[in-house]
């Protein structure tokens, strides 16, 4: 297991913990907080220093160097994270603010504090070790015990300086990138993946079409005209036949495979004609109430789209449906797509990924998946997709 | 009879002209896009067009179109549409350009089968109505409570009709006589309450519409 975090990092068993590099990153953090600290000084000194010659230039003084402390120890403190949480910050230009608003916390309060930590948790177990040098009239025994006691708290040191680290880790992250803007950059991501994924399901289907299809109707083609020159019932006859009957089942799997990879009709005519379609082609009867404005946008046919296919493979295998229905309409921006039957029942999306399947390709367009499947029937599958 | 043939695959474009001529027909233009084949057709006016669907420029439903918009030009054109798949979508646009007469609709796979392919393209050049067996299957997987009544010779035949075929070539394919293929067509009409129709065109139609409806 990698640790991505200092926090991620304290979970793991003691031994491996302490022989990380974790525990020195969480003391070289706090240890930056002089950095910080310095800038502090420096503001404090301009504006006392700006006393001097009258109050207005104090306040003028303390400002500047204020403004000047921002724009350095800002990324200083992103630099800084990157020692107890490397995984990289969403750079934001428009949150000039919070980020204003952490250095002016770090100049008050933070570095401080970050430093006394340290201080407090190496500093005294460092001295209590020391203390049979440092403390010349203490009792051998003593001194011993304070030696054992000074290293035992040692690792303890270790554990707390780590937290403290990587809490004041999280605590930047979350003012730098709130929780939002984290996860609309995951989505768009996926996003992006799924569109890629779709453009390639779309090639692998045009290199199908234009090239081992092709040959293959080419094939059956010379094959069925071989046979007409053939005289009937002759063994190079029956043979031609053969192949010829092989050629054709090869194109009937192939034609299968490349309607799985991506539907034509759908691109070529919207989502209510690939509805049709593809309920023609169930063996359960469905009837299809399919009525759109026009063509969607295309991310949204294309979930669309496999939420009725999933819907359908799963109800023709099991469910014992004897007749569906799928009605699709635009409610207020929301594409509302329903998929009945009348078999019975239970369906759990726990079980099986088809379901849970359907549910991410839902998250990535911002739509939502809901299923109602009482043991008996009969099953409802709902999927809304604003539009 | 004279043909234009529109396939953007070589190698199938000029197999298919070679199969045509050898079984007597004139193949006027052979063509690989759909631009090519409105101007082929109307410099050559030919009796029937074999399309592809998908044809360059982009690539989606192009030789479709092009074949309605011929069909809407030239009413008596006769028009065959080659698919890769079969879309009922794109089955019920052809039927319903010019009352559904003298088109066809058929997977590209029964090329193979030579000599059904160019009965196919006869019929459809004499006004004939051809579907794919493909989309009968799916129409007919999709009506099933009133077909029940059918028995499993009869729901054959009504595929077999909706096909496009002729009571001769029905009796051929299942071994009967024409006269136990017109007693099978008879009850099946009487249980679907479907109009009586002995042109063969007609007959193609109705079954169609009862199965799409």
């Amino acid at each position: 297991m990698i640790d991505r975090t200092a926090l991620e990092a304290l979970t793991r068993r003691p031994l491996p913990f302490l022989g990380s590099s974790w525990p020195w990153r969480g003391a070289a953090y706090l240890a930056a907080g002089a950095v910080p600290g310095v800038a502090a000084g420096l503001v404090v000194a301009a504006a006392a220093s700006g006393a001097l010659l009258g109050p207005a230039l104090a306040v003028v003084a303390g400002l500047a160097a204020l403004a000047l402390s921002i724009v350095v120890i800002a990324p200083f403190e992103r630099l800084r994270l990157r020692l107890v949480d490397p995984v990289p910050v969403p750079g934001a230009p428009h949150r000039r603010g919070r980020e204003a608003g952490l250095v002016i916390m770090t100049l008050l309060a933070l570095w401080w504090i970050d430093l006394v930590m340290l201080a407090f948790t190496i500093g005294g177990p460092v001295v209590l070790a020391l203390s049979p040098v440092l403390q010349e009239e203490l009792t051998p025994l003593a001194g011993a015990l304070a030696v054992v006691a000074g290293l035992l708290l040692l690792p303890v040191a270790a554990y707390t300086i780590t937290a403290w680290a990587g809490a004041r880790g999280a605590m930047v992250r979350a003012i730098l990138a709130p929780a939002g803007s984290e996860l609309e950059e995951v989505l768009r991501s996926r996003a992006r993946l799924v569109d890629a994924f779709e453009l390639e399901r779309r090639r692998i289907e045009r290199d199908l079409h234009d090239g081992a299809q092709q040959r293959l109707v080419s094939l059956s083609m010379a094959l069925g005209m071989a046979g007409l020159d053939l005289p009937a019932g002759s063994e190079p006859a029956r043979l031609v036949a053969l192949a010829h009957d092989e050629a054709k089942r090869a194109l009937a799997e192939l034609r299968e495979l490349i309607r799985g990879v991506h539907s034509q009709v759908l691109t070529d005519r919207g989502l209510a004609a690939a509805v049709h379609d593809v309920a023609g082609r169930s063996p359960v009867p469905v009837d299809v109430r399919v009525d759109l404005p026009g063509r969607l946008p295309a991310p949204v046919e294309v979930t669309a789209y496999y939420v009725v296919t999933e819907a359908l493979t799963n109800l023709a295998k099991h469910g014992g449906a004897t007749r569906a229905t799928v009605t699709g309409l635009v409610e207020r921006g929301t594409l509302v797509v329903e998929v009945c039957d009348d078999g019975t029942g239970g369906a759990d999306p726990a079980r099986g990924t088809g379901l849970t399947g359907l549910a991410d390709r839902l998250a990535v367009v911002e739509g939502r998946l809901s299923l109602s499947s009482p043991p008996g029937g009969p099953t409802r599958l709902r999927a809304e997709i604003p539009c | 009879m004279r043909v234009v043939i529109a396939e953007d695959a070589v190698l199938l474009r000029e197999g298919l002209a070679g199969l045509l001529e050898r079984f007597g027909h004139t193949v006027a233009a052979a063509v690989g896009d759909a631009p090519a084949l409105v101007e082929a057709v109307t410099e050559h006016r030919p009796h029937a067009v074999v399309t592809d669907v998908r044809m360059p420029p982009g690539y989606s439903d192009e030789g479709l179109r092009a074949a309605l918009e011929l069909r809407a030009r030239h009413p008596e054109l006769a028009v065959l549409v080659l698919s890769q798949y079969v879309e009922q979508t794109y089955a019920a646009e052809l039927l319903e350009s010019g009352g559904g007469a003298g088109v066809g609709y058929l997977l590209k796979d029964r090329i193979g089968d030579v000599r059904e392919f160019v009965d196919a393209l006869g019929r459809v050049a004499a006004g004939g109505t051809v579907v794919d067996p493909e989309v009968v299957r799916q129409l007919l997987s999709r009506r099933r409570d009133p077909l029940a009544r059918l028995t499993p010779r009869e729901l054959e035949v009504l595929g077999l009709i909706a096909e496009g075929r002729a009571n001769a070539s029905i009796a051929r394919h299942l071994h009967v006589t024409e006269a136990a293929v017109a007693k099978h067509i008879a009850n099946i009409f009487a249980k679907l309450d479907l109009p009586p129709a002995s042109d063969g065109h007609r007959r193609v139609l109705a079954v169609l519409a009862y199965l799409r409806s």
